[in-house]
């Protein structure tokens, strides 16, 4: 299908792109890479009356390392990101989550901060953002704040990010030197979503030394357990398995034509086990 | 507000300006209002590859890419790929191993090989199925599609060496 009419504005800077939220209220959707918003339209699930084109706004671009974070403006596309010559050195994790993320077309348009921004509960990015405590810079009409990864993904298809706001950028701390980092996901081929998927981080992968694990696709927003984390320490990959199973039982887990909760809950143990092993 | 836009866009290499309708996107625009029919339309929403073209050098959804989004861009389409050679071996090559049934994906699939090859993606298998992973074919099965790729990528590399 093709989307329902909606009128078209481009601002040119920040302030013009506020205001015009500002203006137009729940009336007004900021297009970004458009490679959810865009299908979601033709769906007719989203009907904005106006689009707000992120394009031009100067202060969401960028890509910038400091000493110990790098500064991911929200206008970053996936595949500026995987071009980055320091990526590997300064974002492991980052890295070895990019290629999981759709497919390369996808890629060359999608943008980190409409990732974040539409926090999908498969989504690869909100989970990988947990796990290495990046800060979320949205900027409103009363100027900007940061928000705490852990604290941004609210609920289903929700955040921190008020209608009024956007996503200025997203600040990720830079590898530690003596973490290691690890990543797997299962879907049904290549470039899908996950039916599970993890993202983490240890001193030492088997056995566990201080873990921090968030899992994707499988709940609502992006799962991290402080008291499962804890509770793996000294643990071996293969008994964190069962651990995790065992840890998400009671908890609200998505159920869909591809996989039952059950099966979410189980390969969440899998995935963890895989993750591990390959760190 | 506006609901028509004036875009400029460079597509396969020749200069475009044209007021659109701000809902109409790429793929639309190049087939209805340029005529020009090698973009395929497939599911609307992402998923099949069948529209797929070359946006200031990357492969883009145009599908997924309003026409106005496309202001000052280069836009280069399947016949853009053939008309300049860029293709040919590609096209030799899904020819001799029978990468195409109905064609209909084949634009889309050249699309995605072309940035392939000219990346100096290799020819290894499991990588040349990642990339094509966003384009759907109904009729192959992609054996023979892989094959192709991987014959063109392959004596890229010979040459290189
Ligand atoms: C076939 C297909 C497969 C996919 N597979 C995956 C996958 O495996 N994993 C995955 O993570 N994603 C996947 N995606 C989604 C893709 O990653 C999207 O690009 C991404 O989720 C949204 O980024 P975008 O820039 O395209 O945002 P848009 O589609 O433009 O916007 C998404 C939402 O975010 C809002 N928004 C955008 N930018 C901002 C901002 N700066 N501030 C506030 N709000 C903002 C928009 O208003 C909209 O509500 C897939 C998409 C397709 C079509
Ligand atoms: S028509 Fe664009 S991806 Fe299917
Ligand atoms: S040849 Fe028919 S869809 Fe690929």
């Amino acid at each position: 299908m093709k989307a329902p009419d909606f009128a078209y504005a481009r601002p040119a800077d920040l302030g013009a792109a506020l205001a015009l939220l500002a203006e137009h209220g729940t009336e007004a959707q900021p297009l970004a890479g458009g490679q959810s918003l865009m299908p979601m339209m033709n769906f007719r699930l989203a009907a904005p009356e106006i689009l707000i084109d992120l394009s031009d706004v100067a202060e969401l671009r960028g890509l910038e390392r400091t000493r110990d974070t790098v500064r991911i403006g929200a206008m970053t596309r996936y595949r500026d990101l995987e071009d980055w010559p320091d990526l590997g050195g300064t974002l492991p994790l980052v890295a070895m989550a990019l290629p999981h993320i759709a497919h390369d077309a996808i890629r060359n348009r999608g943008t980190i901060g409409g990732s974040i921004a539409l926090c999908d509960p498969a989504a690869e990015l909100p989970a990988v953002m947990r796990v290495l405590a990046a800060e979320i810079e949205v900027a409103g009409a009363e100027g900007s704040r940061r928000v705490a990864a852990d604290d941004f993904f609210t609920g289903f298809y929700e955040t921190a990010c008020g209608e009024e706001e956007l996503i200025v950028a997203i600040h990720v701390p830079v590898a530690e030197a003596d973490r290691v980092y690890g990543f797997h996901e299962l879907a049904q081929r290549h470039g899908d979503y996950a039916m599970a998927g993890v993202a983490l981080s240890a001193l030492s992968p088997n056995p566990i030394r201080s873990l921090r694990a968030a899992f994707f696709g499988i709940a609502a927003t992006p799962v991290r357990l402080p008291d499962l984390e804890a509770a793996l320490e000294g643990l071996t990959a293969c008994e964190a398995q069962a651990a995790v199973t065992a840890a998400l039982e009671g908890l609200d887990l998505l159920a869909d034509t591809k996989a039952s909760a059950d099966m979410r809950r189980h390969l969440s143990g899998v995935v963890l086990k895989r993750a591990l092993e390959a760190m | 507000m506006d609901k028509t836009r004036e875009i400029t866009l460079t597509v396969n290499g020749e200069s475009v300006t044209a007021r659109v309708p701000v809902r109409m996107n790429l793929v639309d625009f190049l087939r209805n209002e340029l005529e020009l029919t090698g973009s395929h339309v497939g599911c609307e929403h992402g998923v099949c590859g069948a529209c797929t073209l070359l946006m200031d050098g990357r492969t883009t959804r145009a599908c997924l890419t309003l026409a106005v989004q496309a202001d000052g861009a280069e836009v280069v389409t399947v016949e853009g790929l053939a008309a300049s050679g860029r293709s040919a071996a590609l096209a030799r090559a899904f020819t001799e191993r029978n990468a195409l049934q109905c064609g209909f994906c084949t634009p889309g699939m050249l699309a995605s090989a072309v940035t392939w090859v000219e990346g100096g993606g290799s020819a290894e298998r499991d990588a040349i199925r990642a990339h094509i992973s966003g384009n759907y074919c109904r009729c192959t099965g992609y054996q023979s599609i892989v094959d192709a790729i991987a014959d063109v990528a392959g004596s890229k590399a010979e040459d290189a060496a």
